[in-house]
């Protein structure tokens, strides 16, 4: 036999975006992964609500000023998040460059105002557990923005020094991806931060 | 800005073409050969050693670093073993008895038994699936090297007599600031944080490569068990580990900057410890169980040359024993005065994990019951599996009721229990899966005489040591005492049990020598040496840098058994760029194509920084604000495309100039 059968795949795209990529798989692998520490810090903070009779114990309520202000900005930063995307599924150069700059401002000014949060929280996290947790929780999702505004600010250069491929609008658009999942996270942890100590 | 070039067209959903060509000749295969040998080569030279992507050298690498912690730790055993062998000895002091059992149970858990299963995926699952490589190789470099340094930093603390000694799960308060000043404790605590990152990452590229890389054909219901049992592990994973470690890393915030989570006086609580650690610790013991069933099953196969009986009942056993796994963590706080309506709960989940094990090992039993097994030494080690496994599920299960295990809580009962599942449930299936893809991995076969007198061995000494510590719980002595008087009785079973742990260092010594020996003058292995049925062994061993050179098209569920004389070939996948084909989750079907990233020593640096950044932390808060810097810089390094050619071989022009 001198033929052979053949899958010949030549014609398919050589990149695809959500979850046809694998760029999506790898980035809610990470959502998934981090959104469980979130689930796991909340309990953490329910199960030691349950060891006190007053909550916040023997300290003032933090002052939820600076973090409505933040949560306004994050709501309203997922408009560009999602242009950007847009624009990059569509691999709209100039599109893509001025929503993701959008997108960094944005990101800047809810890294500044978490500076602002921390004082507003009225504990220390030494000041005991329900000090300690709200410390965590607030820190672990201010790492999170911090790393996708750095993040988001390489991919920006990128956008404006690199010749983009394909792939790299895969890459632009997961991003926005992920910083929906941060501003996600940011709505249940600032009630709990701010509203458990009033409701509860 | 006009993007609307012949290139940005392509979106829409393009059918492979299946169709016929004339077969190419020799000269063009070989061509073909050249050309993917010089795409997906293995960097040589120091630096090149550090910047290796590739699936296969990293996992033999994460395989044989996984030995040897295994190897370390079977030390520490045997020192506590000579310990307890008489009463009343001093061969080893409290303080350092402490530091070895601690040592020993934290290495062989987060060292070996999870490394090694996960090394084994990273080996194996790629060409299971019959890809070019794993997904996100870089990653997967990165988790190497983590793993690596972590591992070195526990080494060292056991060698310069400053290693944990909280035990392995290291509970507050003793593990808390107050009752181990000194830094052991937040040694233990970063090597959990090490270990889980690397096998988070692993865990992701694995579930990737599993869903989005299986070759067309290999549809969900065509996959091999051990993919399967894979695949479960690494969810496994993916949904326990963050529990260790948020538990692991406010341990080192108590004991740092001096956060109050586990301080009673001051609102935190202890027992918080407990439930976070085990609700990440018991599915872990499946994390390490479930790939070894899964290996289990690959052998019954071979050496019955049949598919192993009821498929579908496997995978869903092994489904169901991946969720039920979660519901389980209680059953190791029976002693701590949770109220009694959670404990009969969890007897109740802890009795029903029994079931999907029972299937489980009915369906092997009636695989090799109906099929003619040949008794080389893989198989050896799985009905060897089989028995031990048997014993101490019967024993797991005597421990799910609540006033049984308040009688034997803490005592060498419990340490006889969870050897014979870990030992018997996932060590031997280990080792009968070094000596059965040994041939593929190295192109040699080991030794099959001395496997089976290294089965025996084993097996005899696994039983001599473990079998009487069942009774010397039930004479209640308790784990973790570095000697006991000889008026209680007990010298006589440790004795045995000690040279049964003789007996077992020599099985560990037949294994090295039976793997260094095989490697130099073991004899050539073909193909497929045990005509099994996975892709993996249709292939050379070992197999080729870019493991297929035409990838495969899968037509049924045992794919080699199952390959017809017609089984078509892919072709389009480009050999001048690291190009891999993607296919959807369910069926397989091709849906586009990637290029895997070059060869990069950036996931190293990364690596370097990151352990640096662990240990630093150990000592001063300072470490994140210090290690930010290097961190960016590393991981911009590890993702800036290196030039245009190399980051999208796929388009011959960046869109911006086709625009």
């Amino acid at each position: 036999m001198n033929r052979r059968r053949v899958l010949d795949v030549a014609a398919l795209p050589d990149s695809a975006f959500g979850h046809q990529g694998l760029v999506w798989w790898g980035t809610v692998g990470f959502m998934v992964i981090e959104g469980s520490m979130f689930v796991i810090a909340i309990i953490v903070y329910f199960y030691l609500r349950l060891k006190v009779e007053a909550w916040p114990p023997g300290l003032p309520d933090p002052d939820p000023t600076f973090g409505t202000a933040n949560l306004i900005v994050v709501l309203i930063s997922v408009a560009p998040a999602a242009a950007a995307k847009a624009a990059a599924e569509k691999f709209d150069l100039s599109r893509v460059r001025s929503w993701l700059a959008v997108l960094v401002a944005m990101g800047v000014v809810s890294v500044v105002l978490r500076a602002f949060e921390y004082p507003a929280l009225n504990c220390r996290w030494d000041d005991n557990a329900y000090g300690s947790i709200v410390w965590v929780l607030i820190s672990m999702h201010t790492i999170h923005v911090a790393t996708d505004v750095v993040d988001s600010a390489v991919l920006l250069v990128m956008a404006f020094t690199q010749p983009l491929t394909r792939k790299r609008y895969v890459d632009l658009s997961e991003n926005s991806l992920y910083w929906y999942f941060i501003v996600a996270w940011w709505v249940p942890i600032y009630l709990v931060i701010y509203f458990a100590p009033r409701w509860l | 800005m006009d993007h609307s070039g012949p290139e940005n067209q392509r979106d829409e959903r393009i059918e492979p073409q299946d169709r016929y060509e004339l077969l190419p000749d020799a000269t063009a295969e070989s061509r073909l050969h050249q050309e993917l040998a010089r795409t997906w080569y293995v960097p040589k030279g120091v630096i090149g050693w550090f910047s290796v992507v590739d699936h296969r050298t990293i996992g033999k690498r994460y395989i044989v670093t996984a030995f040897s912690f295994f190897g370390f730790a079977g030390l520490l055993a045997a020192l506590m073993r000579v310990q307890l062998a008489v009463p009343n000895n001093h061969f080893l002091g409290p303080d350092l008895y402490n530091q070895v059992f601690t040592t020993h149970g934290t290495m062989m858990m987060f060292l070996f038994a999870v490394p090694v299963m996960e090394a084994m995926g990273v080996y194996l699952v790629p060409l299971m699936v019959g890809a070019r490589n794993i997904a996100f190789p870089r990653l997967n470099t990165f988790s190497y090297f983590v793993y690596l340094f972590g591992g070195i930093m526990l080494t060292a603390t056991m060698l310069m007599n400053t290693a944990p000694d909280a035990g392995w799960f290291s509970y507050v308060p003793l593990a808390g600031p107050d009752f181990t000043p000194g830094k052991r404790s937040d040694f233990w605590a970063q090597l959990i944080t090490f270990t889980e990152v690397s096998g988070l990452a692993v865990a992701v590229e694995l579930v990737t490569t599993i869903f989005k890389t299986r070759a067309p054909g290999m549809s969900l219901n065509r996959m091999p068990l051990f993919v399967w049992a894979m695949l479960v592990a690494s969810f496994m994973i993916i949904f326990s580990m963050p529990s260790v470690v948020t538990s692991s890393s406010i341990l080192l915030l108590d004991r740092l900057v001096g956060t109050h989570f586990y301080n009673p006086a001051e609102g935190g609580d202890a027992l918080l410890w407990q439930h976070l650690f085990w609700f990440f610790g018991h599915p872990e013991v499946y994390i390490i169980f479930v790939p070894a069933l899964g290996m289990v099953s690959s052998i019954i196969a071979a050496f019955t040359q049949r598919p192993v009986f009821g498929y579908t009942a496997l995978v869903l056993a092994l489904v169901a024993t991946g969720f039920i796994g979660f519901g389980l963590w209680v059953h190791h706080m029976f002693a701590t005065g949770l109220p009694q309506l959670g404990l009969t709960y969890f007897t109740a989940a802890s009795m029903v994990i029994a079931i999907p094990s029972g299937v489980q090992i009915f369906c092997w039993i009636a695989s090799l019951w109906r099929g003619r097994p040949r008794f080389h030494a893989p198989l050896l080690f799985v009905v060897g599996f089989i028995a031990i496994f048997v014993l101490g599920g019967l024993s797991g299960v005597t421990l799910a009721s609540v006033p049984f295990d308040l009688q034997v809580h803490d005592t060498y009962y419990v340490v006889a229990h969870f050897h014979y599942v870990l030992l018997g449930g996932a060590v031997f299936p280990l080792i009968g899966g070094i000596y059965f893809w040994f041939p593929k991995m190295t192109g040699r076969m080991m030794d099959d005489g001395l496997g089976r007198v290294n089965f025996w061995v084993l097996f005899f000494g696994f039983n001599i040591t473990f079998f009487p510590m069942h009774i010397l719980g039930f004479e209640g002595m308790p784990r973790r005492i570095y000697t006991y008087p000889a008026e209680l009785g007990w010298g006589t079973l440790n004795l045995v049990s000690s040279l049964g742990a003789g007996l077992l260092a020599i099985g560990g010594l037949l294994l090295l020598v039976n793997v260094v020996r095989s490697y130099r003058f073991g004899a050539v292995a073909t193909d497929n040496p045990w005509h099994a049925d996975t892709l993996e062994w249709g292939t050379t061993s070992p197999p080729p840098v870019y493991n297929f050179l035409h990838l495969p098209v899968v037509e049924g569920r045992n794919a080699l058994w199952d390959r017809s004389e017609d089984a078509p070939v892919v072709t389009g996948i480009r050999s001048d760029c690291r190009e891999v084909l993607v296919t959807d989750v369910m069926d397989a079907e091709p849906s586009n194509k990637v290029s895997y990233p070059d060869p990069s020593i950036w996931p190293f640096l990364c690596a370097v920084v990151t352990s640096a950044f662990f240990i630093g932390s150990i000592f001063t808060p300072w470490a994140l604000p210090v290690a930010i810097l290097p961190l960016a810089i590393t991981l911009i390094g590890w993702f800036w495309p290196k030039s245009e050619a190399a980051d999208a071989p796929g388009v011959k022009k960046p869109l911006r100039e086709v625009a």
